[in-house]
Order: structure tokens, then sequence, then C-alpha cells
């Protein structure tokens, strides 16, 4: 193995290998002002007005590379989503690396690439990073940080407790794509679709709903855990009732042929691309019509209102007959997700 | 689509709803014997819709929950002894044993892999000869025969480094066990896939007994069709084996599987966690397969331990005499992310299907 196409521990040893690693992957990759200072720290300028979002996201996911995106590209997309849905417009990220020695170069310069090319549709710079290198077995091949800073407009206020009786719900598109993408490429578990994941950034789809109304009260992009998780959570944070409907939620054919074999649920079932909306009912035609004017938000439906259920409760009216309350998913429904 | 929509048709249920409400002239407790019809049951809200003249309670056919804790403490064992890879089933993972669960052990450096088949766990142990690879076997009728498969494919390439750990359990055996209960159960909703595989004759004690027996699937509209022929039976004074899923299953069922099975398992005694023993319903492989027995490679013996922690009820949960908004831990000290007992655990389990589609006790009582 030549120390020209692996990673060594040499290259986190912040040597000369270290140096090479900076001048030949990362830095014409990631290109921008603030980075190729290389000093300890990307020194930004604070917005005139408005607030500061901070958000860190840490990827481990399994594989590194699966139909929709790749490690790198979702490194980018989760943090800036994490932004983007506290309101805010991304603009700087940081990149922290641990490797695992023996890691192909090559493939972390395609890793790299992808997110220079992910941060560039985001319209976010790569300003600061770090990376370590851990002997052979003590990671698997590799895992990134990022860490971003937003800034958040004047006059918009993004919180679950700003959630009030007869807001309606809107979900930006399909749901369960992401997971059960990457689960049907999970060894062992190799499974014949098309499913792609969803992974693609939030930035423009927000900045186009605010546009329409800038008092939406609450947006959440349903990750982990799915759409469950995240009503769930806002249930319980803003101390209101949420009903959704089954029969008006997004799911596509394929995913909802794979999560009945594999008895799943798919609002259950992470996403990377979608985000939940709460807005006042009087505009929500008008957001809904400004989303579906955004590719990631042409399939955007309303699946519910606030209201109509206990306090804190989430119940789904099924397809079926009657209702259904829905819990968060319980342990680790799939490790290794994002 | 077929399957995920016909068979889930709301304004059909409603038809069948009025019919069944109509026709029930008597008090009728239903046993569902299948993990997989008791999440169709609350999933879909099927008791909702059901007259009041007809109870359903759940059946012990969760094959996770009725491992017995001596044989989950026979799987950590094997798995803490150099050179052993053990392969499980994803669902025995987090199911407690007497100290402690596989996730547990694995958590404790043990070589504990999730496979979702057992081919899976012969192709590692043909990437693995260094190691010796035991497969956990757990499962009915219905995983039995692959199981069997993988032992004879086993044989057949010469993987000597192959073994079995077997908590296979039977049905014939706990079917009578139920008839002996204090609380009589009039009838049985019987699953449809055991019976694919074993086909209609394990119901006869049953039927001789005076119970309706229907073999179900597992849509909504599937154990609805179903109810209604057991009301039937009933209203006629029959008690006789029909089949309602009869897309799947048969009167014969699968031949060759159950050849596959009497080649390579004979029956033996086996502990049902919450039930007891109950003989001959249990598989060790035999004759010529016998040095696949994990307990014949290793020396080892299933102790037998039936002991549950204070106020657990899945016991009387599994044999249909208490549902689990009896027990005190439900909810509160016992939940699927901290299951205080097997019925809790496993995704079929009746106390986790009831947390999870009827919410925790406080809101049903709310209700």
């Amino acid at each position: 193995m030549k120390r020209a196409d692996h990673i060594t521990l040499a290259h986190g040893g912040g040597g000369q290998a270290s140096g090479e690693l900076m001048k030949n992957v990362f830095l014409p990759a990631f290109k921008n002002p603030l980075l190729e200072t290389l000093s300890d720290g990307a020194l930004i300028d604070p917005p005139k007005r408005g607030k500061l979002a901070f958000s860190t996201d840490t990827f481990v996911i399994d594989p590194i590379f699966f139909p929709g995106g790749d490690i790198g590209s979702l490194s980018v997309h989760g943090t800036v989503n994490d932004l983007a849905v506290s309101g805010a417009i991304p603009k700087y990220l940081s990149a922290g690396f641990v490797i695992e020695e023996g890691f192909s170069i090559a493939e972390l310069k395609k890793i790299v690439a992808s997110m220079a090319e992910a941060a560039k549709n985001c319209g976010v710079s790569i300003v600061t990073g770090d990376t370590k290198v851990v002997p052979k077995g003590h990671a698997d091949k590799l895992f990134i940080n990022t860490t971003g800073i937003g800034f958040v407009p004047e006059g918009i206020d993004i919180s679950a407790k700003n959630i009030i009786d007869g807001d309606i719900v809107i979900l930006s598109g399909t749901i369960g794509d992401h997971g059960t993408a990457v689960l049907t490429r999970r060894k062992g578990l190799e499974f014949d679709t098309e499913i792609v994941s969803d992974s693609t950034p939030l930035n423009s789809l927000v900045e186009a709903m605010l546009k329409a109304e800038p008092n939406i009260r609450m947006m959440r992009d349903p990750t982990r855990g799915g759409l469950s998780a995240s009503l769930c959570e806002i249930a319980s944070i803003s101390g209101k009732g949420i009903v959704i409907e089954e029969a008006l939620i997004p799911v596509s054919v394929a995913v909802r042929s794979v999560c009945e074999i594999l008895g799943l649920d798919p609002i259950h079932v992470a996403n990377e691309g979608k985000l939940v909306a709460f807005v006042p009912s009087d505009s929500a035609e008008n957001v809904l019509k400004a989303m579906k004017k955004v590719a990631c938000g042409k399939e955007a439906s309303i699946i519910g209102r606030v209201g109509g259920c206990p306090a804190g409760r989430v119940e789904m009216k099924t397809s079926f007959i009657g209702n259904r309350i829905i819990e968060p998913v319980i342990g680790d429904q799939l490790p290794r997700i994002c | 689509m077929k399957y995920m929509s016909e068979f889930r048709d709301p304004s059909l249920a409603r038809k069948l709803q009025n019919v069944i409400g109509a026709e029930t002239k008597k008090r009728i407790r239903i046993m569902e014997f299948c993990g997989g019809h008791t999440i169709s049951l609350l999933k879909y809200g099927i008791p909702d819709l059901l007259p009041d003249l007809i109870e359903m309670v759940s059946g012990p056919g969760c094959p996770v929950c009725v491992t017995s804790k001596g044989e989950i403490d026979a799987a950590i064992k094997l798995a803490s002894m150099d050179g052993v890879i053990l392969a499980s089933f994803g669902d025995m993972i987090r199911v407690p044993g007497s100290e402690m669960s596989l996730r547990d052990a694995k958590a404790r450096g043990m070589d504990i892999r999730v496979v979702y088949s057992p081919d899976d766990a012969v192709k590692m142990a043909a990437d693995n000869r260094d190691k010796k690879v035991v497969f956990f076997s757990v499962g009915f009728e219905t995983t039995a025969p692959v199981s069997a498969a993988s032992i004879k494919m086993a044989k057949i390439k010469g993987i000597n480094n192959y073994f079995v750990l077997s908590a296979h359990k039977t049905t014939p055996g706990v079917l009578s066990a139920l008839l002996a209960e204090e609380v009589r159960i009039d009838a049985f909703v019987c699953p449809g896939h055991v019976t694919t595989i074993t086909g209609t004759s394990i119901y006869k004690p049953l039927t001789d007994a005076g119970r309706p027996c229907v073999v179900s699937g597992f849509e909504p509209l599937d154990i609805m069709s179903s109810i209604l022929a057991i009301v039937r039976q009933a209203n006629r004074g029959a008690a006789e084996t029909e089949i309602q899923y009869s897309r799947v299953a048969t009167a014969k069922g699968n031949l060759n599987a159950q050849k596959m099975m009497k080649e390579v398992f004979t029956p033996v005694d086996a502990l049902w966690r919450g039930i007891g023993a109950i003989p001959g319903s249990g598989l060790k492989p035999y004759r010529e397969y016998a040095r696949f027995n994990a307990c014949n490679e290793f020396g080892l013996e299933i102790e037998v331990n039936d002991s549950e922690t204070k106020g657990c009820i899945c016991g009387k949960i599994l044999r249909g005499l208490n549902k689990p908004t009896d027990c005190k831990l439900f909810g509160t000290a016992c939940n699927p992310e901290e299951p205080v007992g097997a019925c809790m655990v496993s995704d079929e389990g009746t106390c986790s299907v009831y947390y999870r589609f009827h919410g925790k006790v406080s809101e049903i009582e709310a209700r």
C-alpha cells in the first residue's frame, strides 16, 4: 500500500503528510478566501440585523456511497437543512473528518468533490476544517462532522411555541426515500429497487416559503426517526395536539412496497430532503403554491392540522377506519442511516 | 399494490362490521394465536369495530417472546467462548436473559452479529473457517424448515464450523396446553403462515374439543372475515377448521418443508417462557445432523429457568389470561426502550403491540 494511494496515520499527524492532504485534496475542492488564509479559525462578519443560527451534525452513514448521494453531499445538506428550517440563510460550514487508516485517497477526493459541489449548490462556504486519522478498525471508513452558521433575517421567528390551534401542517414531499434507499443497499439486505435517497438542500424551498408567509410558525426536517419523531417532538414542545391524515401523506409506490415487505412504517423512516411546516390556516394555500414552484417542493401536500386531539398527542386518521395514536419509533430501527 | 389496498378497503370493512354485528348472538372469546395477527388487530383498530359480545385475546404466537431465559443465557455463554461468532435474528438481540441481553453481551465485546436468515450464517461460517459460527435459531414451523435446510446445506458443502443452537418451538403442544387454561377460549383465529407449512391437521385437538378454528391472513379484511366465519360456526354449533387464508395456506401444508424438518430435527421437550415446559414442543438436530447441534459441540446444557421479574405478568398474557393493560409495569417500568418482560421486546410481542398502537396506559384510560 503506497502512501500516495491510501490514508496513513501520518496524514492525521499534523506534519508534512497532513499538509499535502490539505494542499492536494481539501483546498482545491473547497476553494474560498476564508479557508485559504489557513489560519486556526475563520473570521466572519456578523449580520447587521437579525440573529445568528448555529447547528452541528455528525455523519456515520453506512454505506458511504448510496443511490442519490454519498456521505459528503449528505454532510453538507444535513447541516444546511438544519439551519434552513430554523429560518436561517445558511452561510458558512466547518468540516471535521475522522478517517480510518487505509482509506482510499481517490474515494476521499470523490467525497470531498461531492461536498464542494453540494456547498456550491447551497450557496455556503466551507471555511474551516480538521482531519484526524485513526488506526485501522477503530472507525469504519470515514465519519464527517459539519457545523454551520446561518443568518436569520429580522422578523423571522421559527419556534414550536408559536403554533396555535387551527394551524395547517404541510409536508414538502414523499417520505421514507432516504431510509429505504440506504437500507436496500445494506450488506446482507440487498434489494433490487430503484429507490433513490432524497438527500437535497432545502434552503431555496424555505426561502420561497418565508417569502410567501414570513409568519411560518415552525419547521423541521424529519431525518432520523422520520415524520413521526418530528411531529411527536413538536406536539410535545408546543403542548398542542396534531391530527394528520394517512391518505394525504405522499409515499412512493416503491417505498411503500419495501416498507410493507420489511414491516416498516414509512412515517418512521428517515428523510434527508423533506420538511414539515406549521403555517397559519389563512396562508396555507399560498405557502403550498410557493412550495410547488420549487423543484424539491413539487409534491408538497397539506397533511393535517393542529387541534382535534388531546394536547401533546399526534393522531393519524388512517386510510382504513378510525384514528391511530402516533408514537415515535422505538430503539434503533436502522442504525447509521446518516 | 393489490394486497396493500384491496384487503384494507374501509367500505368493505364497514360492511363486514355490520354483518358481524348483526350475526353475533352470544358471548364469544376468540384467541388470535399469532403475533402478526395481534399487530393487524391493533394497528387497524379492529377490536373497536367488533360487537361487545366478542372479546379478542392475544396468544403465545411470538417466537421471540416464548424463548426461555435459559436459551438466551446459553446463547450468551456460547458467544463468550473464544473463537465463536454468534449469529442471531435482530429481534432476539434486546430480549433480557437472566443477567443480560445479547445486546449487552455485544457491548461487552462478544462477537454477536445480526443475520436476516440462517443462510447468511452458513455463509459467515464459510467465510470465517478459523471461527465457529453458531446460529441462534428461534421460531415456529415458519422458520424451522429454513434452519433445517441451512444445516443440510452446511453438511453437503462440508462447512464443519457451522452450528445451530436450536430454540425452535412447535405449535401443536402449546395449542393443547391453551385448552387446559382456566379461562375458556371459545375459538381460534389460527396462524396463517404456520399453517402454510404444517397444514390444518394440527388443529384437530381444538375442533375435537368443540372450538371453531379459522386459518386467517394478516390483512384487516382477512381477520374480520375470519371472525365472521367463527361467529357463523358458533351460531350453528359447529367446530371445524376453515381456511380463510386460502390464497396461501392449504389443508396439507408444504410437504417439502415438512420433510426437511423431519429429516434434520427430532422433537424434544421445550420450556416456553411464561408458559412452562411442553413435552415434545422443541426441535434438535439428530442422526447425521447431530454434530451441527451447538449443545453437542460445546458440551452445553440449556438451563431450565422460568423465573420472571417481580410484577411481570408476561406468562399470563401469553396464555390469554390477562391483557397488557392489566400489568402494573406496562408503559411505566416496562416499555419498548427498556423491556422488563419478553412480550415488550419483540415487534410481535403483545405488550409491544399494545404500547405502539394504543399509546401509553394513561392515554388508554383517558379515552
